[in-house]
């Protein structure tokens, strides 16, 4: 058995935050990845709040009338809220069809308020262009959630050009090419033909904005699979980094050793040795997080990882270390921890046994451990009374520390060292 | 019982499954072996095993789904699970969807077939870190809210046990030391066995979110 660690769980999942208002739950919002004409902004809001994303669009152009807050708000939402997918999934909500009509008309009413708000400050353009839009971006919703699925997608693909369809691209290129240039058209035709400067402003806002979605249509779809691909070439470089650097560390590790161990098949402890040693490299590398092993070890896993690490090298014995609690390493328990290592490499030296189990618990009140082997043992009593013995400076040790320390051994059936160390308020005393 | 159990072998590793049907050969009936859930969940219905040797790590959904799937239909049939990974997340799902002991892959084979024998006759198999999983996960005595102290507190003398375990004593040498009979210390196991799978409690739960488990 390899030595314990502290797995750390690499996943890390987000939930949805709901924050609780009584039965109402706010979820986050997110952008929808499926159901996206530019950015999804609208599909996202739409699956969250329960209300039909055409709804949603419908009210966003109006509001752009109005002065440009739709277009405002919309890119404002492209740009902080992101995107759904596997680790933040869209809430599918399916509300009835009585709370999508009423959050509808909800949504209506808002984009009428905003309207009539605007149109306060005296900033609303010509009335009619704003009411004659409106009804065409109306009917036009009306078309399109009438329309069945198949319709619809090729009609958003003659729109976006996303269709690979060769005649199809030809007949969607004109149709957008025709659409965007009648709009920058009417725009500039608009910039040149106004006078005054109040109602410039009004008319060089629509003009701009006939401009800019003129421009958007026809050079949208490219510059959104620009993007894309962008993206997709970012994420392979990376996965092919992360490989080669995997590839690299497993031909610099695991192969030398794998090569090792064929040469020193006929020592079998070396082989095993070998085996073991590379199989702990390997496991920490692929589950743990923390520092590598030199240096000061900082709590009691390490220090212990370190002995274990330390005493198989040496002497082609394994270490089986089980682990209860941590603590962190302070003056008293660095003595405890060298009294262990010490107790561990005699029972690997002397007992002959090829295995030595290390047994240590932390207490609220004190440290507890065992090392344990199933080797040759001695007999306590034999040591003559004047010698120290192989124990006897652990014993010392552990009574120096205000611990205390056991041996207990059979001839023939193994040995058992316990060591105690108290700990006062969380820390050991010294 | 002294006939040898009939085992299944389940792991996508298939070295190591031949080596286990070579070494294991005299001491237990190998009757099958697979190397997936589908395959594995086949096998074991038209060949009806005592035992199910089971890795943790399978494809199609692990030595979890295997269980899961076989538990209603079969509820006599036993699981020992087995891996090369003795990390906490691994041993603990696997127990608690029902296996009734753990080892690990570099388990010695007279071990191997000794820890199948007690498992087909109804006990359990901690190996020393399962045991320390338990005591870490049931550690602290007295806590305030328990739901049902019978099953979510050891008792003191299963804690003595599962320390010996811990330690690295096997049940022989543990009666001896307890002064018991080796049937009464079965008897602790498959108790703290039986609490580790069923306890929701959050004891368990606290430990798991400790080490990032859940």
């Amino acid at each position: 058995m390899s030595t314990v660690r502290r797995s750390c769980d690499h996943r890390t999942r987000m939930t949805a935050r709901r924050s609780q208002f009584g039965s109402l739950s706010v979820p986050d919002l997110l952008r929808s990845t499926d159901d996206r004409v530019v950015a999804g902004v609208c599909g996202g809001l739409g699956a969250q709040l329960g209300i039909d994303p055409m709804v949603i669009r419908l009210a966003m152009v109006v509001l752009t009338l109005a002065n440009g807050v739709g277009l405002a708000t919309y890119c404002v939402a492209w740009v902080l809220l992101p995107e759904a997918g596997p680790d933040a999934p869209l809430a599918p909500s399916s509300p009835t069809r009585r709370r999508t009509t009423e959050r509808a008309a909800g949504v209506g009413l808002v984009t009428l308020g905003t309207v009539l708000l605007i149109r306060q400050f005296g900033l609303l353009l010509p009335g009619e262009l704003v009411w004659s839009v409106s009804v065409c971006a109306v009917g036009f919703s009306i078309v399109w959630t009438r329309t069945s699925g198949v319709n619809r997608m090729r009609m958003r693909d003659l729109a976006l050009g996303t269709s690979v369809d060769g005649a199809r691209a030809t007949r969607s290129l004109i149709f957008r090419a025709v659409v965007g240039g009648s709009l920058l058209i009417i725009g500039l035709a608009l910039l040149f033909a106004s006078g005054g400067v109040l109602s410039a402003v009004g008319q060089l806002g629509l003009a701009m904005l006939a401009t800019g979605v003129g421009v958007g249509l026809l050079l949208g779809p490219w510059i959104v699979r620009l993007w894309r691909d962008l993206d997709t070439e970012r994420r392979h470089r990376i996965r092919s980094e992360e490989r080669s650097e995997m590839a690299a560390h497993l031909h610099d590790s695991v192969l030398q050793t794998l090569t090792l161990i064929q040469r020193h098949a006929d020592a079998p402890g070396r082989a095993r040795m070998l085996a073991r040693r590379q199989e702990r490299e390997l496991r920490a590398w692929l589950f743990d997080d923390r520092a590598p092993v030199d240096g000061a070890a900082a709590s009691l896993v390490a220090a212990l990882e370190q002995i274990v690490t330390e005493v198989e090298d040496q002497h082609e014995v394994a270490v089986d270390l089980v682990l209860v609690g941590d603590a962190p390493v302070d003056r008293s328990i660095d003595s405890f921890v060298s009294a262990l290592r010490e107790a561990t490499n005699n029972a690997a030296r002397h007992s002959g046994a090829p295995e030595v189990s290390l047994y240590v618990e932390v207490e609220p009140e004190r440290i507890t451990a065992f090392v344990r082997d199933r080797g040759a043992g001695f007999d306590p009593r034999a040591v003559e009374p004047g010698r120290l013995g192989i124990s006897g400076s652990i014993v010392g040790r552990m009574q120096r520390l205000g611990g205390k320390a056991e041996v207990h051994s059979t001839v023939g059936e193994g040995t058992e060292v316990a060591l105690e160390i108290p700990r006062a308020n969380g820390t050991a005393t010294s | 019982m002294n006939t040898r159990p009939t085992v299944f072998l389940v792991d996508d590793h298939q070295m190591f499954r031949s080596g286990v049907r070579a070494e294991l050969g005299e001491l237990v009936e190998v009757v099958g072996e697979a190397g997936d859930v589908e395959s594995a969940v086949e096998g074991i219905r038209s060949t009806a095993p005592q035992v199910v040797l089971l890795d943790v790590h399978l494809p199609g959904g692990g030595g979890k789904a295997v269980i899961e799937t076989l538990k209603p239909e079969l509820p006599e049939l036993v699981f020992l699970a087995l891996s090369v990974s003795d990390a906490a997340e691994d041993v603990i799902a696997v127990i608690r969807a029902g296996a009734r002991g753990y080892v690990t892959k570099t388990i010695s084979s007279p071990e191997l077939a000794v820890a199948v024998q007690r498992v087909r006759d109804g006990d359990a198999v901690f190996s020393p870190r399962l045991a320390g999983f338990v005591l870490d996960a049931f550690a602290g005595d007295a806590v305030p809210d328990v739901r049902d102290p019978e099953l979510d507190q050891l008792s003191p003398r299963e804690r003595e046990v599962m320390r010996l375990i811990a330690r690295g004593y096997t049940y022989k040498e543990l009666a001896r030391r307890l002064d018991l009979s080796v049937k009464t210390v079965e008897t602790h196991v498959s108790a703290v066995l039986r609490k580790l799978q069923l306890s929701s409690r959050h004891e368990l739960t606290r430990w798991a979110t400790d080490r990032r488990l859940i």
